[in-house]
């Protein structure tokens, strides 16, 4: 499959792609294109100019900074699946990495463009909202949870570049998600983290973007293990339903998801990934 | 249309490519090395896994122009002076084909996660090939042929 024709740009900058950017008449950014070539090749996407980030150094970091990990919107998913800072305070993350797609897509895809992309089933969109992670762009800093605003839609202006992402390090947190056995996508995935101030509860693949569960979050506050939600359902407005699962199905996986990420997260938290 | 340029298994190659022209038409079409396949074009099946600065990618998922001035191997840079890859030399003696049009992407796949240590076991390699698909017969021969290579390999470099 061939895509529409379009011009390739390679800045060595931000400040190059951002140039690139204004002076072009449909431009867009390739971060990693492992969800977006496919896109492209199936005509869904065209833009005249695809402006590709995946060679900016200023953007490929990982590192542990106070009690945070900072990534490098930049950083490929192998990099943050292997990365000192992650394996060693937040094995979590490092764990959700490993899990995207397999090594070829690991080794190409990259944070921002996942985030960026806000693919309803995406794994970071969990990690990011339940972490709560703050969001940095060449404009303004976003909180996660004024990130994910809708089907494949962020709270990103045109031309808004996401320049790192900022997770908390929690006390403990786990993510388990139920793969489409054919895909491997998340049918429903869940994140969840416990810090000194609570507990947060992340949900992707459920719904049209990620969200939280308030009603979990405040159990597993009040007692953090797995049969504190065992009382709990969802409703299934507003989830998806396709050929894959029904929107009662993914309602009734979001319960057994998070009672798993829970055990997850009392397991070791300095689990090792191998 | 512009000059792309890149090191590929070795030699320096150059022409005068489309900026929408995917990696795996590149190699194919332009430099005639058929050997990486095209099988679902959807960056699923993993036929045409290539390694890029030593990485496996799916090539039919990177543009060309992505990997300007990179090194780039293909199945037919794993030989080396006539002789078999010991990775090659173990998918034949374990059978771990049947019809052969996985088989590239397989082996360029099983040489990455020999290199980064993630062949040691049985789980570990299946967990590898997530991305890679066998239609033919399954993949029990595969996994066999990669853990004696990777076995091998470990010996040698020991």
């Amino acid at each position: 499959m061939i895509p529409y024709a379009f011009h390739y740009h390679r800045p060595g900058t931000i400040a190059e792609a951002q140039a690139l950017y204004r002076d072009a008449q449909e431009p867009s950014f390739l971060a990693g294109g492992q969800s977006l070539i496919p896109a492209m090749k199936q005509r869904l996407a065209h833009p005249t100019d695809r402006i590709d980030l995946l060679g900016l150094s200023e953007l490929s970091f990982i590192a542990l900074r106070g009690s945070a990990v900072v990534v490098g919107a930049g950083a490929r998913h192998c990099e943050v699946a292997g990365s000192h800072a992650t394996t060693g305070s937040l094995p979590a993350l490092a764990a959700l990495a490993e899990s995207i797609g397999d090594p070829a897509v690991r080794h190409m895809g990259t944070l921002g463009g996942s985030l960026a992309n806000s693919d309803p089933a995406a794994d970071y969109s969990a990690a990011a909202l339940g972490l709560g992670a703050t969001i940095a762009t060449t404009k303004r800093t976003i909180a996660a949870d004024a990130f994910f605003v809708g089907l494949f839609q962020t709270a990103l202006e045109p031309g808004e570049i996401i320049t790192e992402v900022s997770f908390p390090v929690p006390t403990r947190a786990g993510y388990a998600k139920f793969r489409n056995p054919a895909s491997g996508y998340a049918m429903v995935g869940v994140f969840v983290a416990r810090t000194g101030t609570g507990v947060r509860v992340a949900v992707t693949g459920a719904g049209p973007q990620a969200f939280c569960v308030t009603a979990m979050e405040e159990a597993l506050t009040r007692r953090f293990a797995a049969d504190s939600l065992a009382a709990i359902s969802i409703p299934p407005d507003n989830l998806n339903s396709d050929l894959h699962a029904s929107a009662q199905y993914r309602a009734h996986l979001v319960g057994v998801m998070a009672r798993r990420a829970v055990v997850e997260a009392l397991r070791t938290d300095a689990r090792a990934l191998t | 249309m512009a000059v792309v340029e890149m090191t590929v298994n070795g030699e320096p190659v150059a022409a005068d490519i489309e900026d929408r022209m995917l990696l795996v038409y590149f190699l194919r079409e332009r430099l005639g090395l058929t050997g990486t396949h095209i099988g679902c074009d959807t960056s699923q099946c993993g036929a045409c896994v290539v390694h890029v600065e030593g990485r496996a990618v799916k090539s039919c998922t990177v543009f060309a122009r992505q990997v300007e001035g990179a090194n780039v191997t293909t199945i037919e840079g794993v030989a080396q002076d006539g002789a078999l890859h010991p990775v090659q030399e173990a998918f034949r003696e374990h059978h771990a084909l049947q019809c052969g049009f996985c088989t590239p992407g397989m082996i360029m796949t099983a040489l990455d996660m020999i290199r980064r240590d993630r062949a040691r076991n049985r789980e570990m390699i299946r967990h590898e090939l997530e991305g890679n698909f066998c239609r033919c017969t399954g993949y029990h021969n595969i996994v066999d042929a990669i853990e004696a290579a990777a076995t091998r390999l470990a010996g040698t470099a020991a």
